[in-house]
């Protein structure tokens, strides 16, 4: 038995056997053959093999991220049938009596040559499919493994490094009941899936693939941040109780569901969800959630090939739109760039792709991207409620730029005779220390504030976020970071306006009575943490919050305001 | 006798992965040989690779060729599909 402490990504206790996501040895010895006739034959197995897997994965992929993302297998399927690349193979057993994986080898790798030669940085990233393919082909000729998440069909938890996003995209919930990784943080991609997903996750416990092989029995607690290998059956029972507790405790949170969320002294607050697809909308309201505070529409250009087109986008904001029916739905414009990178867009690489050329700063430039994405907002504005942010706003000038295409394209809409809403609010996301700073000046212009913890913290404490080496500085109750949260709910009250939060700041119990009684007026979160976070704000007053405000902000550590919290509020 | 047609490409990107799959699609289904020129260069146009490689850009001017017992009607499809996809004319 082998206990590993890691970071609790996603609430729940998961017990299953461990499903190891390691990529396999796929080293091979070239061999003459006697018998041509029976390599070919092993050659075309395994490509047939791989086209059933294949088939099996796009169909997944088209029932869990829709027809777009389940092309790019498409592509992959011709692939393994294409005459130009399956007729040199078997020409080279027949002539020279070699090996099928030498055969495959040698010519796959003439082509995968021959596209990283071009000169076009698309047709350059096509060879990483033209891998990907060989890969599973050759997985089936040597008899390994080749994991995929995509293929598994009984109930797993999933021991990786790391997940990607495409990986976290193929994970089917009826099989997948927990995951957990060597890497990693709360905030990092995989953990903000597994609480999308509604699976138990533990990250960054640096050494779960060492510890664990494939079949071992895991326990994924991720309410404590623990992972246990082959428990003893004291232990086990413990943890099916401490599942069962949870499962318990879901149904009094789901009590609560449809109550809106007013503390105890009456006043109402907005908790919303963040999320990624329209697939998540579900999950938004199966938990209550008063509306959808930050829709990251990046994963419409992540995992694809190119960029998606104007009615792509339009199909799924109309969708999210009407789903959510008449609750506020804030959309976020394109956050691409910096450590989130897309194969066909070529950035050269930046020394501090943080500080660089992202979000809002790329889609001034390339106003063509820019363009087609309001465009496919202002033309959804009209099926539901709409409200639209930019990303990494740092001055005034590029909010008010942001806006002007933004109408410009209305009123183009407008003379093609397409009806687009007029009561969309402009507002932006605050992360970046200046605005914050200067949040009065920015509240006559926009129409309200998301503030954007993550960033927020990393920018203000100059601590990368994803560097495990200085994590100890990412301090969301750190009198800085709450000084500047007051300064930006001050302002845009002082107009008229509303200020929401939408990091992982604003689920977090020791915050959320704390952004309370600073007068935060919508909380965006992980969907599962809406209804435990309604069930703590009606227990709570927040006339006595607000009066803890001066003391709060005057405070020096961040130890010292949670102390006063947990004194406080109980906890 | 073969059958052919001359294409201007008209999508921003040119011929890239998801148009291709539909062109090697729509040629495979035919038992004609199908061929597509460009710059100098002839490949098959059922083979994804091929098409690939060769790179169309916006603007390329290409020509299918057929030549087989459906030659016409494969041209003719391959062009409708061209159009469908908005990817020339």
């Amino acid at each position: 038995m082998t206990k590993l402490t890691g970071i609790a990504a996603s609430n729940g206790v998961a017990i299953a056997k461990a499903y190891t996501l390691e990529a396999p040895d796929l080293s091979f010895e070239t061999i003459k053959v006697d018998d041509v006739d029976s390599e070919v034959q092993r050659l075309q197995d395994a490509l047939d093999t791989s086209k059933k897997e294949l088939e099996k994965i796009k169909e997944n992929a088209r029932q869990t991220l829709g027809d777009e993302h389940a092309e790019i297998f498409s592509a992959h399927l011709l692939v393994l049938s294409d005459p130009e690349m399956i007729t040199p193979m078997t020409d080279k057993i027949k002539n020279e009596s070699v090996n099928a994986e030498a055969a495959l080898d040698q010519v796959a790798n003439m082509f995968i040559d021959m596209f990283k030669g071009m000169d076009n940085e698309y047709m350059r990233e096509r060879a990483a499919d033209i891998q990907d393919v060989t890969k599973r082909v050759m997985a089936h000729l040597l008899k390994v493994s080749f994991p995929d998440p995509a293929l598994i069909d009984e109930e797993v938890v999933i021991i990786a490094e790391d997940l990607t996003p495409s990986d976290t995209a193929q994970l089917n919930k009826q099989f997948v009941k927990g995951f957990t990784t060597n890497i990693g943080g709360r905030t990092s991609h995989s953990a903000i899936m597994a609480r999308s997903l509604e699976i138990p996750a533990v990250v960054g416990t640096k050494s779960v693939t060492a510890e664990i092989s494939d079949g071992d029995l895991v326990v994924v607690d991720g309410i404590d941040g623990e992972v246990i290998v082959n428990p003893n059956e004291d232990l086990l029972a413990q943890y099916k109780e401490k599942q069962a507790d949870f499962a318990k405790q879901k149904e009094i949170w789901a009590q609560l569901k449809d109550e809106p969320t007013v503390s105890k002294d009456g006043s109402h607050v907005e908790l919303v969800a963040n999320i990624g697809t329209p697939d998540d909308v579900i999950g938004v309201l199966n938990n209550g959630g008063e509306g959808v505070g930050l829709y990251r529409t990046e994963f419409l250009y992540m995992g694809n090939s190119d960029f998606p087109t104007e009615d792509q986008q339009f199909e799924a904001y109309k969708s999210v739109l009407e789903q959510m029916g008449d609750k506020p739905v804030v959309v976020r414009t394109l956050d691409i760039g910096g450590d989130k990178e897309l194969s066909y867009l070529d950035l050269p690489k930046e020394m501090n792709p943080f500080l660089g050329f992202r979000a809002v700063r790329l889609c001034l430039e390339r106003d063509d991207i820019f363009r087609t994405q309001l465009r496919a907002l202002l033309r959804a504005s009209t099926y539901g409620n709409l409200k639209i942010m930019f990303p990494m706003i740092a001055t005034l000038n590029e909010f008010r730029q942001a806006k002007a295409l933004l109408l410009e394209e209305k009123e183009n809409l407008k003379a093609e005779g397409i009806d687009v809403s007029d009561d969309i609010e402009i507002g932006i996301m605050v992360e970046i220390p200046s605005t914050a700073v200067i949040a009065r000046q920015f509240a006559k212009e926009v129409d309200f504030f998301s503030i954007g913890t993550n960033d927020l913290i990393q920018y203000t404490m100059a601590a990368d976020r994803m560097n495990e080496r200085v994590s100890y500085l990412y301090q969301p109750y750190h009198p800085a970071i709450l000084n500047l949260v007051n300064n930006v709910i001050e302002a845009a009250h002082a107009e008229g306006k509303w200020a929401g939060m939408c990091g992982e700041m604003a689920g977090d119990s020791i915050a959320i009575p704390i952004l309370l009684g600073l007068g935060l007026d919508e909380f965006s979160m992980s969907a599962t943490s809406i209804l435990p976070a309604r069930t703590q704000i009606k227990g709570l007053s927040k006339e006595e919050m607000a009066s803890y405000k001066d003391q709060l902000l005057s405070m020096s550590t961040a130890d010292e305001v949670e102390a006063f919290i947990r004194e406080k509020t109980n906890q | 006798m073969a059958a052919e047609k001359t294409v201007t490409i008209t999508d921003s990107t040119g011929v890239h992965a998801r148009p291709a799959t539909v062109l090697v699609n729509k040629a495979g289904s035919f038992s004609s040989d199908v061929t597509v020129e460009y710059n100098g260069k002839s490949v098959n146009l059922k083979s994804i690779m091929g098409v690939m490689s060769l790179g169309i850009p916006k603007d390329a001017v290409i020509k299918i060729i057929a030549e087989g017992s459906d030659e016409q009607e494969a041209v003719n499809a391959i062009y409708e599909v061209i159009k469908q996809e908005g990817l020339g004319e």
